[in-house]
Formats: structure tokens, sequence, C-alpha cells
């Protein structure tokens, strides 16, 4: 193509878009932006609907069923509420498993939330190394709910563990902590408050947004240090807290890897480590219940969705939004 | 959320070059910071230090380095079963790649739909998306169970499929969400301009959206790929013959072999399985924690 020296008005430019064969007016273009839209958006409009939705109501109807799906589909026999019967009122082992999740997500959620602020409080002046630091406490997210990480972590807490032989240094005889009912679940805790460096960014992030004003105001009238933390810090952190916290419990309250590996896909020992998620897996994969973990399913995402609404609701009463923004 | 200068970051003095404050302590504040360090490594240093040690020292020395480097448990990892453990790599690298595609590209179309397209519904298919965020796998995998098995794809002619098809349909809402973040940052007179000129959606998101997308491209295949190479709940459902098993379903294989003479072969194992995401850490390590504080992902 002849290079011209002045753009000619009736020709768009060719070196910067591909160009349709017509111009469009703004009516027409409105007309394929619409088709556009969804000819962008099918994929995940076939995701929707046939990954999640069709298959979530499909096992929504599994839910008043037997199906264990080894019979087909014309067999299966509609039991009504018999499966919800069963979870609430002749199923200990589930009560145990929503106890056992519930205690897991109440103590390690806090615990983790309250060492990803410390740390961070700590982090959060500008001196060289921070950013070594940063990382090197972020690298246990990283590595997360991998096997190979809960494999490790079960052999450190063994009998002849490495925190035994820590204990043991100090003068205190170990037990193996992870075959004991009593403390099997708490060193699923301490694994998941070890991995406390992902809120600990989000919290670093949101402290960089605290006006430094603030501090100087607060020191003008004589609030030393705590006051400051407590009258500054938190409640401009508080949508940061409440961001972390409600992404925190609900990854609480799917803990399974972990689980899985220390009682090998059993829940043991007696039980103690049978988290929700875990039971769930069995129930269905296992012992091929599949129309009783449907029913389990669904009831895990009404909690999930209930928690997540008392969160919503009280969150008013104590997140501050400085500047009115919705989040 | 407020937004500040940027060099706030010593709340009291206006120059954050000097770190010496009143009552700031930085020699305390440092020794804590080690203290806390050495906890968070203790266990990988441990978990490496025994994969090195010989069956003996494994019983006897629960010290953090072996005595003698043993680096026999590597290779006798490597062969432990049947099938040889770099088919289990192979398995997952390949999960974990196709995955990454899968998610970069159909994400990147549906957020660039919710960005930058006006259809109708669309302010309720974005809460539906929106929505789908917060279901939890374990909701959906039993579903997607009956599904799969009802398609034959389950343990059928390649059974990855149940792990692949829901990547390419954009079923990662998180993705999506983040593209759009993105995507909303990309100054709408790029578009105008390319509207003058002619262009429609579709060269839009050709010339404009997609070349300036990359580095959203870049964290979203970073994450999916580490996610999916740490995924062990929706592996461990959908493969069940020995040869298509991926490293976290392979690792467990160890534990089912309760034997005392497969610790340090499982721990070797366990360590290689870790060194993809940790050579992603070693290279990224910025853009993974940059990504985290302004997108909220986890690790």
């Amino acid at each position: 193509m002849a290079l011209t020296t002045a753009p000619d008005p009736t020709r768009p430019d060719p070196g910067s878009v591909r160009v349709h064969a017509e111009r469009r007016g703004p009516g027409r273009f409105r007309d394929s932006e619409g088709l556009a839209g969804y000819v962008f958006l099918s994929p995940w409009l076939i995701g929707l609907m046939g990954i999640t939705a069709i298959p979530m109501l499909l096992s929504l109807y599994l839910s008043f069923t037997n199906y264990d799906i080894l019979t087909p589909f014309s067999e299966v026999e509609w039991v009504g509420l018999a499966n919800y019967e069963r979870m609430f009122t002749a199923d200990p082992s589930y009560w145990h498993s929503v106890r056992v999740t519930l205690t897991f997500a109440l103590i390690a959620v806090p615990l983790k939330l309250a060492a990803a602020l410390g740390v961070a409080l700590l982090l959060n002046r500008a001196w060289r190394g921070v950013g070594l630091f940063r990382g090197l406490f972020y690298l246990p997210s990283l590595l997360g709910g991998s096997v190979a990480l809960a494999i490790v972590w079960v052999n450190m807490f063994n009998r002849d563990g490495a925190f035994n032989s820590l204990l043991s240094l100090v003068g205190i005889q170990g037990k193996p902590w992870v075959n004991d009912p009593d403390w099997a679940l708490e060193t699923l805790m301490v694994l998941a408050i070890w991995q406390f460096g992902a809120p600990m960014v989000i919290f670093l992030a949101g402290l960089k947004q605290v006006p430094t004003e603030l501090y100087e105001a607060a020191s003008v009238d004589g609030a030393g240090r705590f006051r400051q933390f407590r009258n500054v810090t938190l409640p401009m952190l508080s949508p940061v807290i409440f961001f972390n916290l409600v992404l925190e419990t609900i990854n609480g309250f799917q803990g399974f890897t972990a689980a899985f590996v220390l009682s090998n896909g059993l829940g043991g020992p007696v039980d103690s480590t049978l988290m929700y998620t875990l039971n769930l897996y069995i129930t269905g994969f296992t012992d091929l219940e599949m129309g009783y973990a449907s029913a389990m399913a669904w009831v895990f995402l009404l909690a999930i969705a209930v928690i997540t609404a008392i969160f919503f609701s009280t969150g008013r009463f104590w997140v501050h939004y400085s500047d009115g923004e919705d989040r | 959320m407020v937004t500040v200068t940027p060099t706030a970051d010593a709340p009291t003095t206006p120059a954050p070059t000097t770190p010496r404050r009143p009552g700031g302590r930085p020699v305390l504040r440092l020794l804590i910071l080690v203290a806390i360090v050495a906890v968070v490594l203790y266990p990988l240093i441990w978990m490496i230090g025994t994969s090195v040690k010989s069956q003996e020292e494994i019983v006897n020395n629960v010290g953090l380095l072996p005595e003698r480097f043993t680096p026999g448990n590597y290779t006798a990892g490597w062969s432990n079963f049947d099938v040889s453990f770099g088919r289990f790599f192979l398995n997952s690298a390949m999960v974990s790649l196709l995955t990454v595609v899968g998610n970069g590209l159909s994400c990147l179309l549906a957020a660039y739909a919710f960005a930058r397209l006006r259809f109708r519904l669309r302010g309720m298919w974005f809460a539906v998306m929106i929505g789908t965020l917060l279901l939890p796998q374990h909701v959906l995998i039993v579903p997607q169970y009956i599904l799969f098995r009802t398609l034959s794809l389950v343990g059928g002619e390649w059974p990855y499929l149940p792990l692949l098809i829901p990547q390419f349909l954009a079923t990662e809402a998180f993705f999506v969400f983040l593209m759009v973040q993105f995507m909303r940052g990309v100054p709408r007179e790029l578009d105008e301009a390319a509207r003058i000129d002619g262009a429609g959606p579709y060269g839009i998101f050709r010339h404009i959206i997609l070349p300036l997308s990359r580095p959203a491209l870049v964290t979203t295949a970073i994450f999916s790929f580490i996610w999916t190479w740490n995924d062990f709940f929706r592996q461990l459902v959908f493969l069940s013959q020995l040869e298509d098993y991926t490293v976290p379903v392979a690792l467990t294989l160890f534990i089912d072999s309760t034997s005392q003479s497969a610790v340090g072969p499982m721990f070797a194992m366990s360590v290689l399985s870790l060194l993809p995401v940790f050579l992603f850490f070693v290279a990224f390590q910025r853009m993974l924690v940059e990504g985290i504080n302004t997108s909220g992902i986890k690790g």
C-alpha cells in the first residue's frame, strides 16, 4: 500500500486497527455489540448452564432420592425428605463433622488472622529487606493445600517427628500428636495458622492506605501507640479485616486435603478430623450414597450462604468505609 | 478505599527514608521477624533435610540436616510404584498447562463481554457470575461427577476431560472477575478511537483489549498453574487408574503403603512435587505478592 502523507478521512488508519468493510453508525454498532456480547459470553454461559446450574438442580432433585450412582436414573426412588431427616436426626457422624468443622473454623481462623495482622504491623515500615520477609511469610500460603505439605506436616507431628524433638530440647516429653484424637485436629489448626501469609499481604496493602495525618492528629491529641492502634488503625483497617474474615472463614469450612492426608481419607483418629467436606467425600465417593451426599452438599451451600449473610449484616456495625465507597 | 500519597509508609515521619523513629526499636522488630521466619521455614527445611537422610537416620536423627547426604530416596521414590513418578509429573504438567490455556482464553472472553460490551441482561449475568464466586467446589463436585459419569467421561478414553472441560468454559469465576477489574482500568478512549476507525467489538477485542490485558493474563496463568498443580480434591475424585494419576494423587499412595521404609522416598517425591511451585515463587515473588494485594487472590 502506498504511503499517504496526510490521513485520508474517509479511510481508517490501516496501521492501528483491523477495519470492517463498512462504517457503522452508532445505532447499528449497538446492535452488533449486543450480539457480540453474547458471542463473547457464550463459553461462560455454556459453563454456567452445563457445568454449574443444571447439575446443581439435578443434585437438588437427587437429594430427595436414594440415588447411589450404580442404579440407572429410571430406577431412582423418590424418598422425600428422608435424607435431610437422616442428616439432622439419625446420623451422629454428620453432626460430629459439623462440630469438627465449626471448631476448626472458630479457632483457626481468628488465630490465623491475628497472626497475619501482627506480622503485617511488624512489616509495615519502609526498610531494606522488608520484601524478602514478605515473600518468605507468603511462601507457606502458596504451597497451600498441597498434599506434599500435608504429608510433611503430619510427619512433623508424629511420634518421631521434628516437633517432638524440639520439645525434648526443652525437656518436654512429646506424644504422637496426629494419632491422638484430642490433638489431631489441633495439628491441622496449626497448619492453617502457619499459612498466614495470604491474609498478611492483604493487611499490608490495607495498612498502606491509612492516612499519615490521622496518626499525626492522634499523637497531637496525646494518644499513645496502643490508642493509635485501637482508634486509628483498627477502624481504618476494618474493611480489610472484614474481607479477610469472610474469605478465611469460607476457606476454613472447606479444609479437606490435610484432613484427608492425616487420616488416610477416613477422618480418624476416632473421627477427630472428620471435616464436613471429608465426610461429604466419604459419603458420596466411598459409600456411593450420592443422594445423601447431594443433600449434604446443599446444606453446606446454604450454611455458607447464611454465614456470609450474617457477616454482611453485622458488618455494618463495625466496618467503617471512610469515603462511603461501596465495596 | 482511601488513597493517600505513596510515601505514607511510616505513619508519623513524613520522610520514609529514615527508618529510626521514636519507639520504633528496629533491632527488636528485626529479632522478632527473624524468629518468625525460622518458625515458618523450619518445616520446609526439615522436609528437604529428611528427603536426603538414610532410613535409619530418619528414625534416629530428627535434626534439620542429615549427617550423611543420601540421595537414594529420590531414585527409590521415582520408581516406587508400578508407574514411574515421571509419568505422574507429565500428567500433572499436562493438566496444569491445559488449565492455564483454558482459563486464560475463556475467562478473557467472558471478562471482555462483562467489562466492555453492552447487551441485554448484562447486569443480571454479572451478578450471577459474582454469585458463583461463593460456590464451594465441594458442593459442585457431586453433581459434576454425576454429569461426567453419565456422559461416560469419568475414566473414559481420555480421563482428564472432567478436569479440563470446566476450565475451558470460564467456570473459574475468580479469574473472570480479576480480568473484568483489570479491563475496567483500560482507558475507554482507546475503544472510542478504534471505533471511530471503524473497528467493531471483535476488532477492539483483538487489537486493544487482548494486547493490553497481558498483565492480567499472566497473573491468571501463574495462579491457575499453581492452583491446579496443588489441587487434590478434583483429581482424587476424577482419576481412577494408576497411570492417569497426577502428582498429588500419586503422593497419597505413599500413605497407603504404611511401611516405614517409604518415608524417605515419600519426602523425596514431596520435595520434587513442590519444586515447580517453588520455582514460580522465586521467579514471580514480587508479582504473586502484588497480585494478592490488588485482587485478593489467596495462595
